[in-house]
């Protein structure tokens, strides 16, 4: 069973308060924040490592951002994952949503013959959640994202996927394309022996050329979703100052807290 | 320059991982409690740290004194008690690897990389510099040797499943007392843990007496050959166990510069951080150059131990000054943080206890002092 895993390396939440977004290109401005792999693609990792060591064959990951992020993508591949495709190309900065999606289409279909493609339910800096089925769509499979369980009783993979007021149950056939959520597992720990082997498994970076991808498709160009303006929230409270005799002033505030709904 | 590998980076990314889940939110209850927790020993076991430098062949990670000291660092920045028991525990591993025969190594290796405990017994009530001055004895009985003696200040006495013992068993042609080291399995008849010792530092490792009441041994367990007790005992002592103190002293350090920061940053005076005073930033100066000078002595030294050069004397002055550093750095954050300091909410007088109780920690700044001095005097 040939699994891919999509992750995405994100800037280290614990160093969020650094992040500053670019007033012109309205980008997020990352320089010298550290980077980490998204949290919840650590639990689409697992799930994928679970279901090979149930069933055997490959886990690959698959991962659009620049080509310095090698080093991250190396602690996935300490986690157990096999080997890792990096897509990475200057035309691919500024992708949105789709257009981070077709490119990552691309790079799954250059690879072929996969019975499973995994993702993180969603990413934590951006967390639109629109990738798994942005995927599922590209490639013409069936998608499910929010994914709290996972069985595979060959043909047949049961899921449960969470939604606001529960959980619905499926049964599909393979492949597919799911997003699992963080409830699904605990992470393995990486060993050290892990990161040692990790240095000699192979990395592959394509880029625009090797996918196959018109230019005018990715990056800012091929992002319908530009952001608009820039608007800081003023975080500074309501007030009102009441002037005149105590008498007067507790009358008008007792009138306020009736408005207000806090008094009968 | 000193600067670690993009791997070692990795592992230190990784430790850290595990360190930060498992080990620092229950840092302040292993102090107050001041129990060995067992449970997460066993549970570094997969990641390789127990076996840190010991070869694949024999359960370890296959790595070297560098990655020890990144892990020990890493797990003192929280719980330098608990990075303590696990340099006592490398301690016994380091002995049976570099002295041990192959059976011994393939007999008792793998079993103490994958969650057994070990250890070094040396210490006596007579005194832990004066090595040879050691009273208990192993007498070749039959066949098998009888050991018999009290140990004190043993790290890990409670709870080892393989440790390594000294003992006198005889003398020299010149008289002078012959020091033998045994292996000797936990559960042993007459192998028993005695007091546990109340420390002010360090909780969190168990440090008490070995009992020795007629422990019956096969030559089998004798480690090295008759005599050798010096060479082992203060070669894993000299070597490995001080270069593990020097990393839990700097992982001390790194805790009490990250701590001065963030309390620093976050304490708000007269309506502005504290750090905007010119005699905090004094302090968080020293906190990065003391941390800085002990993160290059005690890196450099393990360095040298992985590169096979002789390093005693780098070793002893990366213990001297990243333990006596570490004091001053917590006594100057709990300086910075006025009443806080003392507040035990906060990890800084933990830090100050378990400071002052790395400078016994295999061999006192006196020794360490002597050590240098003596290697300079001798060039």
């Amino acid at each position: 069973m040939n699994i891919a895993v999509c992750v995405k390396p994100v800037p280290d939440p614990g160093h969020y308060n650094r992040i500053n977004i670019n007033p012109e290109t309205k980008l997020l401005d990352r320089k010298g924040i550290p980077v980490i792999i998204n949290p919840v693609d650590k639990n689409a990792i697992e799930a994928a490592l679970q279901l090979k060591e149930q069933c055997g064959g490959k886990v690959v990951l698959v991962s659009m951002a620049p080509p310095d992020t090698v080093e991250t993508l190396k602690e996935a591949l300490a986690m157990g994952v096999d080997e890792a495709y990096l897509l990475s190309d200057r035309a691919f900065a500024g992708s949105d949503t789709l257009a981070t999606a077709k490119i990552l289409a691309a790079g799954l279909k250059k690879i072929g013959q996969l019975d499973l493609i995994l993702t993180g339910s969603e990413s934590a800096d951006s967390g639109t959640s629109h990738v798994p089925s942005q995927l599922g769509e590209l490639l013409g499979l069936p998608h499910l994202n929010h994914i709290t369980e996972l069985s595979l009783e060959l043909p047949v993979i049961k899921m449960k996927a969470k939604i606001e007021n529960g959980y619905v149950e499926y049964e599909g056939r393979l492949p597919m394309v799911l997003g699992v959520a963080r409830e699904i597992n605990t992470p393995r720990y990486t060993t050290l022996m892990g990161v040692v082997m990790a240095q000699n498994k192979p990395i592959t970076i394509w880029g625009l050329n090797d996918l196959g991808l018109d230019p005018a498709g990715t990056g800012l160009s091929g992002s319908p979703t530009q952001p608009g303006d820039l608007h800081f929230p003023r975080h500074g409270r309501k007030s009102e100052i009441l002037k005149g005799e105590p008498e007067a002033i507790a009358g008008k505030i007792i009138a306020i807290l009736r408005s207000a709904g806090v008094l009968a | 320059m000193l600067e670690l590998s993009e791997q070692q980076e990795l592992m230190r990314k990784v430790v850290r991982d595990f360190v930060e889940k498992e080990i620092a939110p229950i840092a302040r209850q292993i102090d107050e409690e001041d129990t060995c927790p067992v449970e997460l020993f066993q549970k570094m076991a997969p990641l390789g740290i127990n076996g840190v430098f010991v070869p694949a062949k024999y359960g370890g990670a296959g790595l070297g004194f560098t990655e020890m000291v990144l892990v020990l660092e890493e797990i003192a920045r929280h719980a330098a008690g608990l990075a303590l028991g696990l340099v006592a525990h490398y301690m016994g591993v380091y002995a049976i690897m570099t002295w041990g025969s192959e059976e011994q190594k393939q007999k008792y290796l793998p079993r103490i990389c994958s969650g057994g405990f070990s250890g070094l017994s040396i210490t006596e009530p007579g005194g832990g510099s004066d090595f040879t001055g050691q009273k208990s004895t192993g007498q070749l009985v039959d066949g098998e040797w009888v050991l018999n003696g009290r140990k004190c200040f043993i790290t890990n006495s409670h709870c080892m499943s393989v440790n390594v013992v000294t003992v006198r068993t005889g003398e020299d042609a010149k008289g002078r007392p012959q020091i033998s080291a045994f292996i000797i399995e936990g559960d042993t008849p007459g192998h028993t843990p005695g007091r546990k010792e109340k420390k002010a530092g360090l909780r969190g490792s168990y440090t008490g007496e070995i009992i020795l009441n007629n422990v019956r041994l096969s030559p089998d367990n004798l480690l090295g050959k008759p005599g050798d007790g010096a060479k082992i005992s203060l070669g894993t002592l000299g070597e490995m166990g001080r270069t593990g103190t020097a990393a839990a002293a700097l992982g001390i350090l790194r805790g009490c510069l990250e701590e001065s920061v963030k309390y620093a940053k976050e304490r708000i005076i007269y309506g502005k951080p504290l750090s905007n005073l010119v005699n905090i930033q004094m302090i968080i100066a020293q906190n990065r150059t003391d941390y800085e000078a002990a993160r290059l002595l005690t890196y450099n030294a393990a360095g040298l131990k992985d590169a096979g050069k002789p390093c005693a004397q780098e070793v002893s002055m990366a213990k001297f000054f990243a333990t006596e550093a570490s004091v001053k750095a917590a006594k100057r954050t709990m300086d910075l943080m006025g009443g806080y300091g003392v507040i035990t909410d906060y990890p800084v007088s933990r830090f100050l206890r378990d400071a002052v109780a790395t400078i016994p920690a295999c061999g006192t700044s006196h020794i360490m002092q002597v050590i240098i001095a003596g290697a300079e005097l001798r060039k």
